[in-house]
């Protein structure tokens, strides 16, 4: 089995004020191509660190993240942003658009990090924010788009470099029932395609569309299981 | 450098606060508009004192005859003889070898007529050597000849505001114009003349255009030493032989040779020792002038440069304001590149880019307006004479009439600093965002 991203005994540790704080205990676990994994847990449980760790934007204090092969724990700064440019799609929350930037030229903006945008990029960019079902708004800003048109905007994003695996933050955390239903069913659809979704939430309706369930709870791994009665959101959604 | 899309990118960005943009390049148009003016306007000054004294010649010296005070000018007859004397002229002429050619001058205020036409100025004796001394111009016929002056014919050269006033558009050449009881024969006509510096104590500016040339020994005979004027009904009189001997020296093969220039001066001073006493000449050497001139000069460009450096400074700490605050307002953005994929150099590069841009359109408008400088000159000096012409009356000359010169190595100096300002008041607000903790940066609210 191919892994997307395996992490051993992974450890953070933060020291504020001569205070030591743990924010990680030694967590391990693999996700393989293909998976859908939701992660749990409340606030203050090591959630947003992992969140962070498996997003590239932080190194762990012990232990090692595996991402297709090649430890990140060592990497420098650069590297690492070259990771998150090239290896790893990230949506969050709060969508992050560049409000000063179209929808075309948001989708378009991590293929200038990488690299070179050739004509075939620019072409790509078009086919994604058309399958996330974006037509007709690509000359957009975000300030002229809802909630749930921004967040597709962010999914679209976080493929254009056909990362090793998507990286959501609550991603329908500010969405109501019926776009989260829209924005679930995307995920869902491409999860069907292969592509490997983590996706962290707090709500267990959401945690319920997924293949698999992580809990954390004070820093540790709590629980991981398969969900067996897995709900579909596009059998419920039209999109 | 950089790439097109960082460029595009950047300017976007500063269109997005359009005031805020404009107000910061208004900090550098104005540093590198001042600096080209100060530049400008201080070459303009020094050019036109040097044009001055250049004017008077730089191979020259000067011996001119000083009124002396009034106090030691109350003789029993009220006339006192004073200033230089044939005698003078004769002994500079003959006991200096490195003197070229010695030229008396007497000058004389007299009102000139044509017919019902009359205008005062200056009735000036003096040899044909005068012309090429001074650089004169004829504009037509001939300057003072040598036959004309051993014959003390009555003939006289016009300079131009003379001709224009008594002539009008016809050709003076062989009319005839009046001065007092006598007729001068017009022989020649000369081009407009740039007026000579007012220089220190020693030496009042010197108007050319009204003037009329005799040859001196023509006006020994007809006028003589004494001058009578009436001045608020009594008389007053001077008894004076001349007013002026403008010595050339001899030129080393062709060339200025400044240490013969000032050693014969010094010969000059010493020779005219008995007039110490009475303190009625002064010597005048427009070569010392020069020299304090061209240091003058130095020392206010040194002043000026450091004025419009001052000026790029605050236009600079403006930028690094601006700066600072968009980096404080965009924290949000930073952190959305950071996250996905954008390494610290291109968020150094993207602030970076847009100081530049700011720096360089201050940069290039500020060029534009420096060389409106002398339109704009004009234009205030059109405006002032205008509406309050006893202001422009009361400014020295080397103010009223100054031409702004445009000194050409100024503008890409200004434009190179410019760009330098918005470099290095960009560098400190770029690392500043570039060293934002991604994850703290995508937490901040805005």
């Amino acid at each position: 089995m191919k892994f997307a991203v395996q992490v051993e005994d992974l450890k953070k540790i933060y020291h504020l004020k001569g205070e030591t704080v743990y924010a990680l205990r030694g967590v391990t676990f693999n996700v393989p191509e293909g998976d859908y994994v939701a992660i749990m847990g409340t606030s203050g449980s090591g959630k947003s660190t992992l969140l962070n760790l498996l997003g590239c934007l932080d190194r762990p204090s012990h232990g090692s993240i595996l991402l297709g092969g090649s430890d990140t724990s060592k990497l420098s700064d650069d590297e690492l942003s070259y990771l998150r440019a090239s290896r790893v799609g990230i949506i969050f929350q709060a969508y992050n658009l560049i409000q000063q930037l179209t929808v075309l030229e948001n989708i378009e903006v991590p293929l200038y990090y990488r690299g070179k945008v050739s004509p075939e990029d620019r072409r790509r960019c078009k086919e994604l924010a058309l399958m996330v079902g974006l037509q007709g708004r690509l000359d957009h800003r975000p300030m002229q788009l809802s909630g749930g048109q921004q967040q597709r905007v962010a999914v679209a994003r976080s493929l254009i470099n056909n990362p090793d695996y998507i990286l959501a933050d609550e991603p329908t955390g500010n969405l109501d029932s019926k776009t989260t239903e829209e924005i679930l069913s995307l995920f869902e659809r491409l999860n069907n395609e292969g592509r490997t979704i983590i996706l962290v939430t707090h709500e267990d309706d959401v945690s319920e569309h997924a293949r698999r369930v992580m809990r954390l709870s004070d820093g540790e791994l709590a629980e991981d299981r398969l969900i067996v009665n897995r709900r579909s959101a596009l059998a419920t959604s039209a999109s | 450098m950089f790439g097109i899309r960082v460029w595009i990118l950047g300017v976007k960005s500063l269109l997005l606060h359009p005031m805020r943009s404009l107000l910061t390049i208004l900090g550098i148009f104005i540093g590198v508009a001042s600096v080209i003016w100060l530049v400008a306007i201080g070459e303009g000054i020094s050019l036109k004192a040097q044009e001055q004294i250049e004017g008077l010649g730089a191979e020259n010296v000067l011996v001119r005859s000083v009124k002396p005070p009034a106090e030691a000018n109350t003789s029993a007859r009220g006339i006192t003889p004073y200033g230089l004397t044939r005698d003078d002229l004769h002994l500079l002429e003959e006991t200096i070898p490195t003197v070229d050619q010695a030229i008396p001058i007497r000058e004389i205020r007299r009102e000139f007529s044509r017919g019902p036409v009359s205008m005062f100025g200056r009735l000036v004796g003096c040899t044909p050597e005068y012309a090429e001394v001074t650089r004169l111009q004829i504009q037509s016929g001939h300057f003072l000849s040598d036959a004309e002056l051993s014959g003390r014919d009555n003939v006289c050269v016009l300079a131009a505001e003379v001709t224009e006033r008594l002539f009008g558009f016809a050709n003076p050449i062989g009319k005839k114009i009046h001065v007092e009881a006598d007729y001068y024969t017009v022989v020649g006509v000369l081009k407009p003349r740039a007026a000579t510096a007012a220089i220190g104590g020693s030496m009042s500016g010197q108007e050319f255009n009204k003037d009329v040339y005799i040859p001196i020994s023509t006006l020994w005979q007809r006028v003589g030493d004494q001058v009578m004027t009436r001045r608020s009904g009594s008389f007053e009189g001077e008894i004076i032989e001349l007013n002026q001997i403008t010595l050339r020296i001899k030129k080393k093969t062709g060339l200025l040779d400044v240490p013969a220039v000032l050693a014969t001066a010094d010969v000059i001073r010493a020779s005219l020792s008995h007039h110490d006493r009475a303190k009625d000449i002064s010597v005048v050497v427009p070569l010392e002038l020069l020299e304090q001139s061209r240091q003058t000069r130095l020392m206010f460009m040194v002043f000026m440069g450091l004025i419009a450096a001052i000026s790029l400074l605050v236009g600079g700490i403006g930028i690094m304001n601006i700066m600072l605050a968009t980096v404080t307002e965009r924290t949000r953005e930073i952190g959305i590149r950071r996250a996905i994929g954008a390494k610290r150099r291109d968020i150094v590069r993207q602030f970076l880019v847009e100081t530049i841009v700011l720096s360089v359109v201050g940069g290039l408008t500020g060029i534009l307006g420096g060389l409106c400088c002398v339109p704009a000159v004009d234009l205030m000096r059109w405006g002032v004479e205008n509406y309050d012409p006893e202001l422009i009356a009361m400014l020295p000359d080397s103010i009223r009439d100054v031409r702004p010169q445009i000194v050409l190595i100024s503008i890409p100096i200004a434009f190179v600093i410019s760009v330098i300002v918005g470099i290095v008041f960009g560098i400190y607000p770029a690392h500043r965002a570039a060293n934002l903790d991604p994850i703290e940066a995508l937490r901040s609210a805005n």
